[in-house]
Order: C-alpha cells, then sequence, then structure tokens
C-alpha cells in the first residue's frame, strides 16, 4: 500500500523529462508559429534575408541555417579526426597510467563553460587568425570553426572512445595471430567494428556543436549574410536567437520569428540526437 | 517423536519455462540441522529461496504447492512477506554485509521492523553478536566498517544480522563455500550451537559438511527430491541408487 | 614498410591527443596569466563601479551561486527519485524506454532552446519576471539528465547481494532503497550533483533572458530579484562595453574566476569518484 504509494510518486519524478520536453516543444510552436501567418515556411526557411527590424522585415532564414551549417561542419573538420584519433590513442595505445590522466583532461575540456571558449576565441585565437591570415577581421566562420570543434572534440572522443573498447579482446588476438601489427589491427579491425559507434560521436558531436550558442555568439561575427568564403563573418541560428531575443518586443513578429527559428533548431537537433540513439542500439 | 517446523507439498517451481523444482515433498524437523545436497543446478539453492520467498524478487519465477510452517502456507495470499522473512532469516554464499559499521548492520533489520529505542537496539545487537559467536572479535570496533572484517567474521557477521530480528528458522545457502578451512570450522561449531534455538536448514555441495554437521539430509537432483531421511542412514545406508552414486562421488 | 606506417599512424594518433591538451593549456594558460593581474580581495568582494569599468565582481559571483545552487536545489530530488524508479520500480517496458529517450533527447536540446522556454514559461506564464526563480528553474531543467545519469549509473554500480539481504531480513522495496541502496550510491549521487553545479554554473544561453542582468547595485532581495552572474558578466563586459580597455581586463579577472570554479567543481567530483571507486571493497 505504501510502497505503491511510493512508486508512483517516484514514477512522477521519472516522467517529469518527458514532461519538460512536451512542455519545450509546445511552447516553440506555441511561440514560433504565428511567424508562418506573416512569412510562409518556405519562404522563412528559403528567404535570403534576415532584416527582422526594417520596415517591411525580411523574416528569411537561410543566411542563419547556412551560417549554423558552415560553422558546424567547420567545428566537424576538427573535432572527428583529432576526437576519434584521441579515442583511438587512448584506449589503444596509452599506458594505462597515462589513461587514467588523459580521460579526466578530455572530461575538463568539455566542462569549461562555452562563454569561457568564446571569451578566449574573442582576445586570443581571433587576433592570431587575423594577422596569419592578413584578413580585415578575426571573428570568422574559421575561426568559430576551430573553437567549437575543440568544444565538440570531447564528446566525439568519448563516445568514440566507448564505442572502440567494447570491440571484444578475441577480434584483436584473432588479427595478432594473423601476424597482424597493431597499427594495421587497429584500422582493419577494431576502427571497422566500431563504426557505428564512432558514426554515432561524430553525429552528436555535430548535434552538440549546431546547438551551441555563446561560443559562435562572441567568435563567428555576426554578419547575417549567405557566407562566401570561411574566412568571413557568419551568424547561427543559435546566435540570432542569443542576440536578438533582449530586443525584440515580447509578442511581435520579430519575437516569434525568433522562436520559429529555436523551433527548426530544436527538430535539427532532435533528429540527429535519435539518429545516433539509434545507430547506438543498433 | 520430533515436531515437524516446515512442511513442503507439491512444489513445483519455474523460472519462465524452465521447471526448477519438480513437485517436492518433504517434512523438515524443528530444532535441528537439515542440509540440503545434491550436484550443482539441482535446484538446491532455489528450493532454499522458496522457504523464505526469495524467489518472489524474479519476475519470471512462479511456483505452486504448499510450504506449511507451523501449519500455515506461507504462499497464502494474506501472507505479510516482510513478517515472514523475519521469522525466516537467510544467510548467503558470499558474505554480504552491508557497506556499513558493524553495529548498523546488526541493527538494520531491528531499525526495519521499528526498533528505535537506542538501548534496546545496543542490548539486542549486543546479543546476536554474542549468538553469532562474533562479540569478542568486534566489541572494540562495533562502530568500524563492516567490510574491514576478515571473510569468516563478515560471514558470522551476517548471521548476527539475521539472528538480530530474532528468527525461528535460518536458511543457510552454502555459507562456507568462500570461506578458508579455519573460518569454516568455526562457523560449523557455530551452527552447532545455533540448533539448539533455531530450526536450520543448510544448502552445502560439500558432502563432508553435511555429514559433520546435518542431523537430517535431503538429496536432490535434477529438480526432484530423491532422498530424504536422517544424516546418519542416508550417508550409511542410502536407498536410492543414484544418492548412492552422489556420495561416493561419481557425479557432482 | 609496414613498421613505418605504423610509425606514421602512431604520430599522428599522439598529435590528435597533444592538440587537444595543449588547447586546453594555452586556453587555462592565457586566462591564468591576464585574469591574475586583476584578481585581488578586492575583486572578489566589491561592486562594481564607473559603468563596469572600475571594482569588482562581487554580485556576479553572489549571483552564479545561487542560481546553481538554486538549479540543483530543484534537480536533485526530483532526477534522484526519477532515477531511483527507472533503476529500482521500473520493470523495463516501453514507459521506460520512452522515458529514457525522453531523458536523452532533453539533454541534446541547445542551452538557448532552454532559455526560450523558461522565457516563456517560468518568466510570462508563471509570472516569476527575469530572476533567480526562473534562472534556478530553467538551469535545474537542463541539468536534469546530469543528475539522472549520474544517479542512474551510481545505482546500477550497487550490488545486488546488498538488496537480497535486505529483502531476506523482511524490508520492504523503498526500506531497502532507503536503507541500502541509497546510502551505498551516495558517492556517485553526490558526483553528479556537483557536475550539476559546475555545468549550471557555467551556463550563459539559458539565463540570458531568465534572470541575468548586465548590472545590478544590490544583491537579490528575494527569489523575484535579478541578479548577475559570472558567465553573462563576460559576455556583457566583451560585447556591451564602450571602453573595451578597462573592460577586457575584468572580463580576464571574471573569465579565470568562473574557470577556476568550474574546473575545482569538476576537480572535486573526479576526486570523489576516483576514492569512492578505491575503497570500495564489494
Amino acid at each position: 500500500m505504501r510502497d505503491n504509494l511510493v512508486k508512483h510518486l517516484l514514477l512522477s519524478c521519472a516522467s517529469l523529462s518527458i514532461v519538460f520536453l512536451a512542455g519545450i516543444t509546445v511552447t516553440l510552436f506555441k511561440e514560433g508559429l504565428p511567424i508562418f501567418k506573416e512569412v510562409s515556411v518556405f519562404k522563412f526557411l528559403f528567404g535570403r534575408y534576415w532584416y527582422p527590424t526594417y520596415d517591411p522585415p525580411d523574416f528569411g532564414i537561410l543566411p542563419l541555417i547556412l551560417g549554423s551549417l558552415w560553422v558546424t561542419l567547420g567545428a566537424l573538420f576538427v573535432a572527428v579526426p583529432l576526437g576519434v584519433g584521441s579515442a583511438m590513442y587512448i584506449s589503444e595505445l596509452a599506458h594505462p597510467k597515462l589513461r587514467e590522466i588523459l580521460k579526466p583532461t578530455v572530461e575538463l575540456l568539455a566542462s569549461v563553460p562555452s562563454v569561457v571558449y568564446g571569451f578566449f576565441g574573442m582576445v586570443f585565437l581571433g587576433p592570431l587568425v587575423q594577422r596569419l591570415f592578413d584578413l580585415p577581421v578575426g571573428l570568422t566562420c574559421f575561426t568559430a570553426s576551430i573553437i567549437l570543434g575543440m568544444m565538440a572534440l570531447p564528446t566525439v572522443a568519448s563516445i568514440a572512445e566507448d564505442a572502440i573498447s567494447a570491440v571484444p579482446r578475441e577480434l584483436r588476438e584473432a588479427s595478432y595471430a594473423l601476424g597482424a601489427m597493431k597499427w594495421e589491427t587497429i584500422t582493419k579491425v577494431v576502427v571497422p567494428a566500431a563504426s557505428s559507434g564512432i558514426i554515432a560521436a561524430v553525429i552528436l558531436g555535430f548535434g552538440r556543436a549546431v546547438g551551441e550558442t555563446m561560443t559562435v555568439l562572441m567568435v563567428a561575427g555576426g554578419a547575417a549574410v549567405i557566407p562566401r568564403s570561411v574566412f568571413q563573418p557568419v551568424r547561427t541560428m543559435t546566435a540570432t536567437i542569443a542576440a536578438e531575443m533582449g530586443e525584440a518586443p515580447m509578442g511581435s513578429d520579430h519575437y516569434h520569428a525568433l522562436f520559429g527559428i529555436a523551433l527548426v533548431l530544436f527538430f535539427i537537433t532532435l533528429g540527429f540526437n535519435l539518429l545516433a540513439d539509434k545507430i547506438i542500439k543498433g | 517423536m520430533v515436531r515437524e517446523k516446515i512442511v513442503v507439498k507439491d512444489l513445483n517451481l519455474w523460472f519462465g519455462e524452465n521447471h526448477v523444482l519438480k513437485g517436492i515433498n518433504i517434512s523438515i524437523p524443528e530444532k535441528a540441522v537439515t542440509a540440503v545436497m545434491g550436484p550443482s543446478g539441482c535446484g538446491k539453492s532455489s528450493f532454499l529461496r522458496c522457504l523464505n520467498r526469495m524467489n518472489d524478487l524474479i519476475d519470471t519465477a512462479r511456483v505452486t504447492g504448499k510450504v506449511l510452517i507451523d501449519g500455515r502456507n506461507i504462499y497464502d495470499d494474506a501472507v505479510d512477506v516482510s513478517l515472514l522473512r523475519r521469522r525466516v532469516g537467510m544467510v548467503f554464499q558470499r558474505p554480504n554485509p552491508f557497506p556499513k559499521s558493524v553495529f548498523d548492520n546488526v541493527a538494520y533489520g531491528l531499525r526495519i521492523h521499528g526498533v528505535r529505542n537506542k538501548g534496546e537496539l545496543r542490548e539486542r545487537v549486543e546479543e546476536a553478536l554474542k549468538d553469532a559467536n562474533l562479540w569478542d572479535e568486534v566489541k572494540d570496533r562495533l562502530f568500524g566498517s563492516a567490510l574491514e572484517l576478515s571473510g569468516g567474521q563478515q560471514q558470522r557477521l551476517c548471521i548476527a544480522r539475521a539472528l538480530a530480528v530474532r528468527p525461528e528458522i535460518i536458511l543457510l545457502d552454502e555459507p562456507a563455500s568462500a570461506l578458508d578451512p579455519i573460518s569454516t570450522a568455526k562457523l560449523e561449531e557455530l551452527i552447532e550451537k545455533l540448533k539448539e534455538d533455531y530450526t536450520i536448514v543448510i544448502v552445502t555441495h560439500n558432502i563432508q559438511q553435511a555429514a559433520r554437521i546435518s542431523d537430517y539430509a535431503a538429496f536432490l537432483m535434477l529438480g526432484e527430491l530423491i532422498e530424504f531421511g536422517r544424516t546418519q542412514e542416508i550417508f550409511t545406508a542410502p536407498k536410492d541408487k543414484r544418492t548412492e552414486s552422489y556420495l561416493t562421488g561419481r557425479f557432482g | 614498410m609496414r613498421r613505418f606506417k605504423q610509425f606514421v599512424g602512431f604520430v599522428v594518433l599522439k598529435t590528435s591527443v597533444v592538440v587537444g591538451v595543449l588547447f586546453l593549456f594555452s586556453l587555462i594558460v592565457v586566462i591564468a596569466l591576464n585574469g591574475a593581474r586583476v584578481l585581488s580581495p578586492g575583486f572578489l568582494l566589491e561592486f562594481p563601479r564607473e559603468g563596469m569599468t572600475e571594482g569588482g565582481i562581487f554580485p556576479a559571483i553572489v549571483g552564479t551561486f545561487l542560481l546553481s545552487l538554486g538549479a540543483v536545489g530543484f534537480a536533485l530530488p526530483l532526477g534522484v527519485l526519477g532515477a531511483i524508479y527507472l533503476r529500482e520500480y521500473a520493470g523495463g517496458g516501453r514507459l521506460v524506454r520512452i522515458i529514457r529517450t525522453g531523458i536523452n533527447t532533453l539533454s541534446g536540446v541547445p542551452s538557448v532552446v532552454f532559455g526560450l522556454f523558461g522565457l516563456a514559461v517560468f518568466v510570462k506564464l508563471f509570472g516569476f519576471g527575469v530572476s533567480v526563480l526562473s534562472g534556478s528553474l530553467t538551469l535545474g531543467v537542463l541539468i536534469l539528465p546530469v543528475i539522472i545519469r549520474a544517479t542512474e549509473e551510481a545505482i546500477e554500480g550497487v550490488p545486488r547481494e546488498f538488496r537480497e539481504a535486505s529483502y531476506a531480513l523482511g524490508a520492504t522495496k523503498w526500506q531497502t532503497v532507503k536503507g541500502v541502496v541509497l546510502p551505498a550510491a551516495l558517492p556517485g549521487i553526490l558526483t553528479g550533483a556537483i557536475l550539476g553545479v559546475g555545468r549550471a554554473a557555467g551556463e550563459t544561453a539559458p539565463i540570458l533572458f531568465t534572470a541575468a542582468t548586465f548590472y545590478t547595485r544590490h544583491l537579490p532581495g528575494s527569489p523575484f530579484d535579478e541578479v548577475m552572474a559570472l558567465p553573462y558578466h563576460i559576455y556583457a563586459l566583451m560585447t556591451e562595453g564602450t571602453e573595451p580597455e578597462h573592460q577586457v581586463p575584468i572580463a580576464y579577472g571574471t573569465a579565470l574566476v568562473l574557470l577556476l570554479l568550474v574546473l575545482a567543481v569538476n576537480f572535486i567530483a573526479i576526486v570523489i569518484r576516483y576514492r569512492a571507486r578505491r575503497a570500495r571493497k564489494w
């Protein structure tokens, strides 16, 4: 009797995550949908101009979507090779003692707040990039990609490491027994066997990078135009929401448009997370 | 005439599709040691767990038949499992003290059953530890972690933990399998003493141990009760061929 | 030739680790060296002065402290109880699968979307306004998956034998959970709570529209007051100021304080986990 009561109480706590998730979804729809009375879904997604405060305003988020896409792909160029490489090193090559140090270090890398990364990008990496490539500004898509890549690295590395460590010893031994060297065993047996986990790691890394806000807000430069070069400033979906929500009057078209962006962003990350989930579980 | 404490009637046990115990009928006498022997996988541990309904914790387990303790079927719907397990204590294969102090381990069951008074707790913890032949070894470290004790001490602590709630029956599931010979000897000595006050059922795969400590012995094979009787008779003149082969070490 | 290939391969893997570690290292060094110049007792204990160009960051420290404690205070009980349900009570049916997917999805939602959710629900709908309370609740929702996962992992590590011993003494499920499982899982749960504090303290986007303000003359007097917070302070100093030559050094100092705080918190969590693992005899 009392145990039953307890059980129901616990169940309701466990269900809260679903409740919050539903709350988020409903909120985004409720506050985001009104914008589509002003512009069509197609024009919203593929409109080339984002001038929310002009008269008449333009609510085309294509530059923002492309901005997010460029920065995120750039970040993956950094995070995937470094992350998977680190995972391979940590699980296959590193001395157990070194591994005990490297794994927490990767965790620390993940725990640095994004605003600190953004700050580091503004004061250090931005000026460095500007000088190295002789650019008019240092805060560009390229700079943001590097920082974002370093931020996504721990996600990629730790999930890839799990996948690699889970490869059974028998497979490795079979390879060694055939006369394969360590490197051959790693690249031809271990990594292929762990490939679905590694792919999931990449997808989760993408999800993490595309949703990242403060870093890109501070480092990517913030120009809401369709980027032509990686050395141009860009503006992502997340940065737009963060930068403009404070100034958008509640209930205005601009306000609803920002929620509309969040809706798009939410479904992109949701899709990638579910995909990664599916791949991990096979 | 000995009094029968536990009477098992047509007991069947399934784990999913797996028929683990098949029509067991046995009467276990009061204040004596009954040993349950048999080759690994014969269902002897599962049988023991039927006597305090520990198998309830396994989702796929299904039981038919009756287990009467003092004439009452413990599988009746009206039976409070919590009270049943208080009357039927259990000690496991591997010593499993909680990661708490010696004192808190023994007091755990008492607190669960509502003993709050500090003085009473102390008294009964001491009494249980003395009954378990452990008091002299731990009286100076009652509040040190139970995990610091040796394996044999841990097992006697688990017995003390079971004794503290004043059960009538004690189930021992291969209690010496993880212990060295000296600790085993101490444990057997303890069992010898406890049978004056408690009904003891012990599962063991160690034939010599069964011969040493039990008054009655049951032999199980493939989920069936092959033979049951006085230990002396079973060991000297087994009625069934299979019992004889087991005791002479032809399987197991 | 094979040997050479292996040699090159190993060097590449090692390099990928070195790059990650080097990046973390240079980030810490750059911020530590520049931040240390402004760090002083006064910096930590004074209010900002002269339009944020002088003085300290005391209110931001207090604000971050309140927000992250509030978040954990909200998420810890709910998360622990929910995790108990998932591990001890739920039989692993459809409902549990849905809840787990929900938790995974929630942890993948971009932080800025949490900010919008908090704005629409806590600030607007519940009428809490831009306040410590709204910010704490928003951050609490964000760290809920962190707490649940850590607790689940900790509970999973408690051996079955402990539960059996407890049941065999006649304990009910709830007595067993309370008396045996939770105490044994405590270090793991504590680790989760600490990681939650670290995460909440470093987040910016969720408090952008729910709690944070650039400048207040007072510490918050009630949960309904807005607060300054370390991460937001860094962002604001870097993007909204008019006197960068005075503000960037303060931002360095703030970044150092935040970084030290978050790294220390994570370090403590790692140490607790490590020691618990070593002390464990089961």
